[in-house]
C-alpha cells in the first residue's frame, strides 16, 4: 500500500506507523518474540528437569565455569561492538561500521570456539546423546552413567545450548553478509573447511560443520537474486538479532552452568 | 524502498544520534559486574530454590538493560514498547504455570521413599 502511495506521490496522506518505526525493524521484533518463546520453552524444560530430579548432575567444575564466564564476556563485548557498529552506520561511517561488525563477528567466533571446546570436553567425559558418535574411551569416562541414569540432563543441556550455538552461528553469518556481502562467501567456505578438517570424525562438530556449507549456498542464492548495499537500517535490524542472542545467553549461563556448578 | 519507510528510518536514526556512546560503555560495565556477582553466588552453596530466585532476578535486570539500551527499546514509542514487552512477558509467564508440577513430582518421590 505504501509503495503504491509513494509512486503516486501521495505518501503524505497516510498515517505514520503505529509503532513509530520502519517495517523491517517491526518484522525482526516479531521474529524475535516468536523465537523467545522457543528459547523460553527450552529453558523451562531444563528448569523443570532441574527442580523435579533429586539426583540432577553437577558436571560443571571450575574449569567449565571459567570457560562459560569467558564465553559470557565475549558475548557481552560483542553486544557493545554491535551497538557501536549501529551507531557508526547511522553516522554514515562505512569503514568504522565494517570494523565494528567484524569485531562483533570475532567475539561471536570466540564464543563458538569456547563452546565447542566445552561440548567436546563433556562428550569426552561421557556426557552424550544417542545420536552423537562415540569417542574412544567414553564408556569408562566420568559422566558415562549420567547419560544413562539422568538422560533428561544431556537432552535438555545439548538441546538448549545447541540451539543457542546455532543462533550464534547464524548471527555470525548474518553479520558477515551485512559487513562483507559477496566477499563473505569464500570466507565462509574457508570456515567450513577448517571446521570440517580440524575436528575428529567422532566429534558432532565434524558433521555440524556442513551447516556452514549449506549457509554459503543459501547466501549465494540470496545475493544472486537480490544483490544490494546494506544500509544503516539493515545494520540495526541485524544488531537486534545479535543482541537477542546475547540476551538469551544471560538466562542460559546462570540456569544451566551456575545452577549445576560442582562445588568441591 | 518507498518514501514513507525512508522518512521513518531517518527519524529513527536521528534518535540514535542523540544518545551518547558513553551510556553503552556503562551498560556493558554493569552487565559484566552482574555476571561476576552471579559467578560469586554460584560458589556460595545456597539452597537451589533461593539460588534460582537470585540468579533469575539478576538475569532479568541484565535482560532489561540489553533490551532497553542495546536494543533501543527505551527510546521507542509507547505502543511499540507495550506491544513487544507485554506479549512476551505474558507468554513466558504462562509457561511458568506448569512449574509447580515439578515440585509435586519431587515431593511425590520423597513420600514414596518414606512409605
Amino acid at each position: 500500500m505504501a509503495d503504491v502511495a509513494a509512486q503516486h506521490g501521495a505518501a503524505g496522506v497516510y498515517e505514520p506507523s503505529l509503532f513509530g518505526t520502519y517495517s523491517k525493524k517491526i518484522g525482526m521484533w516479531l521474529f524475535l518474540l516468536s523465537d523467545s518463546l522457543t528459547f523460553g520453552a527450552l529453558l523451562f524444560a531444563y528448569t523443570y528437569g532441574r527442580v523435579s530430579t533429586p539426583d540432577w548432575p553437577t558436571p560443571f567444575h571450575s574449569e567449565s565455569i571459567r570457560n562459560a564466564t569467558l564465553m559470557t564476556a565475549f558475548l557481552l563485548t560483542s553486544s557493545l561492538t554491535m551497538v557501536l557498529g549501529v551507531r557508526a552506520a547511522v553516522d554514515g561511517k562505512a569503514k568504522a561500521q565494517r570494523m565494528w561488525l567484524l569485531a562483533t563477528m570475532a567475539c561471536g567466533i570466540g564464543f563458538i570456539i569456547l563452546h565447542g571446546r566445552e561440548w567436546s570436553n563433556l562428550i569426552a567425559a561421557g556426557l552424550t546423546l544417542p545420536l552423537f558418535p562415540t569417542p574412544p574411551g567414553q564408556a569408562s569416562a566420568e559422566f558415562a552413567t549420567v547419560s544413562k541414569n539422568v538422560p533428561q540432563f544431556a537432552a535438555t543441556f545439548f538441546g538448549l545450548t545447541g540451539m543457542h550455538m546455532l543462533h550464534v552461528t547464524i548471527g555470525v553469518v548474518y553479520l558477515g553478509v551485512v559487513a562483507l556481502r559477496r566477499w563473505f562467501i569464500p570466507v565462509l567456505l574457508g570456515f567450513w573447511l577448517v571446521a570440517w578438517l580440524a575436528t575428529p570424525e567422532y566429534s558432532p562438530f565434524h558433521y555440524a560443520a556442513h551447516f556452514l556449507l549449506l549457509a554459503a549456498v543459501v547466501i549465494s542464492i540470496i545475493l544472486w537474486l537480490k544483490p544490494k548495499l546494506y544500509d544503516a537500517s539493515d545494520v540495526e535490524v541485524a544488531g537486534l538479532y545479535w543482541h537477542f542472542v546475547d540476551l538469551v545467553w544471560m538466562f542460559i549461563f546462570p540456569l544451566v552452568y551456575l545452577m549445576s556448578t560442582r562445588i568441591v | 524502498m518507498d518514501a514513507v519507510q525512508v522518512a521513518i528510518e531517518e527519524r529513527v536514526f536521528e534518535q540514535h544520534r542523540h544518545h551518547s556512546k558513553g551510556q553503552f560503555f556503562w551498560v556493558w560495565g554493569a552487565l559484566l559486574v552482574m555476571t561476576g556477582m552471579e559467578v560469586y553466588l554460584a560458589y556460595q552453596n545456597l539452597e537451589p530454590i533461593r539460588m534460582l530466585g537470585i540468579l533469575m532476578g539478576l538475569s532479568i535486570i541484565k535482560a532489561a538493560l540489553i533490551i532497553a539500551y542495546f536494543m533501543h527499546m527505551k527510546f521507542e514509542i509507547t505502543p511499540m514498547r507495550w506491544m513487544t514487552m507485554a506479549s512476551l512477558v505474558f507468554c513466558l509467564a504462562m509457561m511458568m504455570v506448569f512449574l509447580p508440577d515439578a515440585f509435586r513430582i519431587l515431593h511425590l518421590g520423597v513420600n514414596l521413599v518414606a512409605k
